[in-house]
């Protein structure tokens, strides 16, 4: 193995950022777009070094915005190349208009998001309230938990977004800073199996997308009430239904080929298959909070946890079986959806998906936000939150506390009333 | 240089790849500009439009007049989205393709010019064109910033106070490999420039006077008359800026004495857009002719003075 081959392969102590930029690099990535952005400006830094160096061969143009950086990969994509580009919160709501373009033009597109906290205030911060303003763009959003989750869920996401049945961009999110600025070790498999699991885009690109004077093809044309536009609308959901099997297919196949699961693709359950009380939660927070799960299993409580990956598409029917055993759940987002019924865009959609079977209808669903701007969420934090849904189940009341606002808990939140 | 004579020998003279019963309007400046241009860069050529009329009348879905790949694109993203679909060919080893970007006087002064002004620095190699109808026509005839003095739009329903942006000069300014201006009155020489930038790297730049009878208040067949007229009154300059060297072209090249220009009286009565035109307006346009010539007059005498020193 020479030197060049052994930076790429093999375990490395790697920032999330940069576990992103050898992601795209081992996905055979053909334009990458970039725009600097706290805090995810190290993904692009590390492509720039490695393009530079020869040691990544795709084209690479450093834009002037992040509107720029998408409708570049838009013609890219269009172009028929692998395409890959990472942003943070201010960038990505800046990008919304190409975003949705992207998803509308059913283009395999992957971004990594260090997600931060949007601004006024300013805040660069892990929150993920910037890839819920484009939930529903069409874009497959998966939150990750772990610096190998993104490198692996990067390569996960072309194998899924280029499925003819899908066809639609994926981003991968991770929470800025926590993720994106810290080390820990990753594993990335021997080139060779990468390239076998997700193999080079065929020379003649995509089967509905071609750039071929010999066949000639109108892209985004104006279309008029009348004709297809809600039908197009209509094969973007169905693709987002589709891509719920996909993605639990990639999942298990990348679990196979290199030994790492991340439970159905969709979530991963700890300890809640038994559980009464059961918390959905997502992100690194998530991963966190098996330590919790783990006192309080320990004291006896029958706590469970299940991390959400796949944010969109959600996956309702799944969850319901998931949670259908419990006698309360919670949920917590890291994200803020001002103006909705609980504040939380987790916890509504659960809410949602739950009423829609009868095993589950009757279920109390406890919202907490926390951790918002990058505020610290600590393990007693997230002990009592499985505490708070304790105290529902038992008294049928939600207790008052200084996080509690409209039947929604904001853990962690300062005590104005102290200072 | 293509002159009359030469026509017949123009190898897609009869070759249409914007396609006839399109849904331009009759006399529109974009139709004659785009289909010249065309028959210039010939079938391998890759078209990205940001939003304009050009959305429209290439025609509503499924039917479509452009026969070549063609991308409706975002408003502000025409010279990104080119940049984008020039690298990903290029990253599938495909480098005998044209990319353009066709965009309006709004997609390209307002909107557009970040995106422009970046692939302009990054020397991404494109042609850009600004078909420049003077105001949002699309839209329903609203003010630009390429809009002249004293133009009724809908949103300057008393005329414009602001001169018109010199988008060529900005473009110059990049120190791109070429910047030209054309107009549909001189399809030849529009035809030419488009065959000199198809075979120059790096962006080239070229911004076309192209007359737009429903926002303009003109008749249909007086499309053609009016972009003469502007040339022949100097209001309109045909030159072209090939690395750094500035040319005069077609009639301009007989206007560097004003007294040779016609006066703009008539050119202003002749179109409706200009009928609120005040006296001190109709002065404030002959300045900016004026700023034209100037600059013109300015860059031929630096080129004299370069040729003198050895």
């Amino acid at each position: 193995m020479t030197n060049t081959e052994s930076e790429f392969e093999g375990i490395h102590l790697l920032k999330g950022n940069y576990a992103a930029a050898y992601a795209a690099r081992a996905a055979n990535v053909q334009v990458v777009t970039a725009f600097p952005i706290t805090p995810q400006t190290l993904v692009v830094e590390k492509i720039s070094e490695l393009v530079d160096s020869g040691k990544m061969n795709c084209e690479f143009i450093r834009m002037e915005s992040e509107h720029s950086v998408m409708t570049g990969l838009i013609g890219a994509s269009i172009a028929g190349a692998r395409t890959f580009t990472g942003t943070s919160g201010q960038g990505l709501l800046y990008m919304s208009e190409p975003v949705h373009w992207a998803a509308g033009t059913r283009l395999p597109i992957v971004m990594s998001i260090a997600s931060r906290g949007i601004a006024p205030p300013w805040n660069i911060w892990a929150d993920f309230s910037d890839v819920i303003t484009q939930r529903d763009s069409g874009w497959l959003i998966q939150l990750t938990a772990t610096h190998q989750e993104i490198y692996d869920s990067i390569l996960m996401a072309y194998k899924i977004s280029e499925d003819p049945d899908v066809m639609l961009p994926s981003m991968v999110a991770y929470g800025g800073f926590i993720l994106s600025h810290t080390s820990k070790p990753v594993d990335m498999p021997p080139q060779a199996e990468i390239d076998a699991f997700l193999p080079q885009i065929p020379d003649q690109g995509w089967e509905h997308i071609f750039l071929d004077a010999e066949r000639p093809m109108m892209h985004g044309a104006l279309i008029m009430p009348g004709d297809f536009y809600q039908e197009f609308r209509m094969k973007i959901q169905l693709a987002q239904i589709r891509a719920k099997d996909k993605i639990k297919q990639v999942s298990k196949k990348f679990g196979e080929k290199f030994g790492r699961y991340y439970g159905n693709g969709l979530f991963e359950e700890y300890n809640s298959s038994d559980a009464e009380y059961i918390i959905i939660n997502c992100g690194e927070i998530a991963k966190q909070m098996e330590i919790a799960v783990d006192s309080l299993r320990k004291e006896g409580y029958k706590v469970g946890m299940i991390r959400l990956r796949t944010y969109r598409p959600f996956p309702s029917s799944e969850l319901v079986q998931a949670v259908k055993h419990a006698k309360i759940v919670g949920v917590v987002d890291r994200a803020t959806a001002f103006g909705s019924p609980t504040g939380g865009p987790i916890s509504t959609d659960v809410r949602a998906a739950l009423q829609d079977d009868p095993n589950t209808r009757n279920l109390t669903v406890v919202p907490f936000i926390n951790g918002i701007g990058g505020r610290d969420v600590l393990p007693e934090e997230q002990r009592g939150q499985f505490e708070t849904l304790f105290h529902v189940l038992d008294k049928g009341t939600y207790p008052k506390t200084k996080d509690l606002m409209d039947k929604t808990y904001w853990t962690g939140t300062i005590d104005r009333r102290d200072s | 240089m293509t002159n009359m004579k030469d026509v017949k020998t123009i190898p897609y003279r009869d070759r249409e790849f914007f396609l006839q019963g399109n849904a331009t309007c009759a006399g529109c400046g974009l139709d004659l500009s785009l289909r010249w241009a065309l028959k210039a860069l010939g079938p391998k050529t890759v078209l990205v439009t940001p939003a304009s009329c050009l959305n429209v009348v290439i025609g509503i879905w499924p039917k479509a007049a452009p026969d070549f790949p063609f991308i409706n694109m975002v408003f502000a993203g025409g010279a990104s989205a080119a940049t984008g679909v020039y690298h990903g060919l290029k990253a599938r080893g495909i480098e005998d393709y044209t990319v353009m970007t066709y965009a309006g006087d709004g997609g390209t002064t307002d909107i557009g010019i970040q995106a422009l002004s970046g692939a302009a620095e990054r020397g991404t190699n494109i042609i850009y064109v600004c078909y420049d109808n003077e105001a949002y026509m699309n839209t329903g005839i609203q003010r630009s910033s390429s809009t002249p003095v004293g133009v009724m739009t809908t949103t300057t329903p008393f005329g414009k106070t602001e001169q018109k942006k010199n988008l060529p000069a900005i473009m110059a300014a990049h120190n791109i490999p070429y910047v030209a201006t054309a107009s549909v009155a001189d399809p030849l020489d529009l035809y030419d420039k488009f065959k000199k930038a198809k075979d120059i790297k790096g962006l080239k730049y070229i911004h076309i006077y192209a007359p737009c009878p429903p926002g303009w208040r003109i008749p249909s067949e007086k499309s053609v008359e009016v972009a003469k007229m502007a040339i022949d009154n100097g209001m309109w300059i045909l030159y072209e800026i090939e690395d750094g060297i500035f040319r005069l072209t077609g009639k301009s090249k007989r206007l560097t004495d004003p007294k040779k220009r016609k006066p703009i009286h008539d050119y202003l009565k002749i179109q409706g857009r200009f009928r609120l035109v005040k006296e001190e307006q109709i002065k404030e346009l002959e300045q900016y002719r004026d700023y034209l010539w100037n600059q013109v007059e300015k860059e031929l005498l630096y080129q004299q003075m370069e040729e003198k020193t050895p």
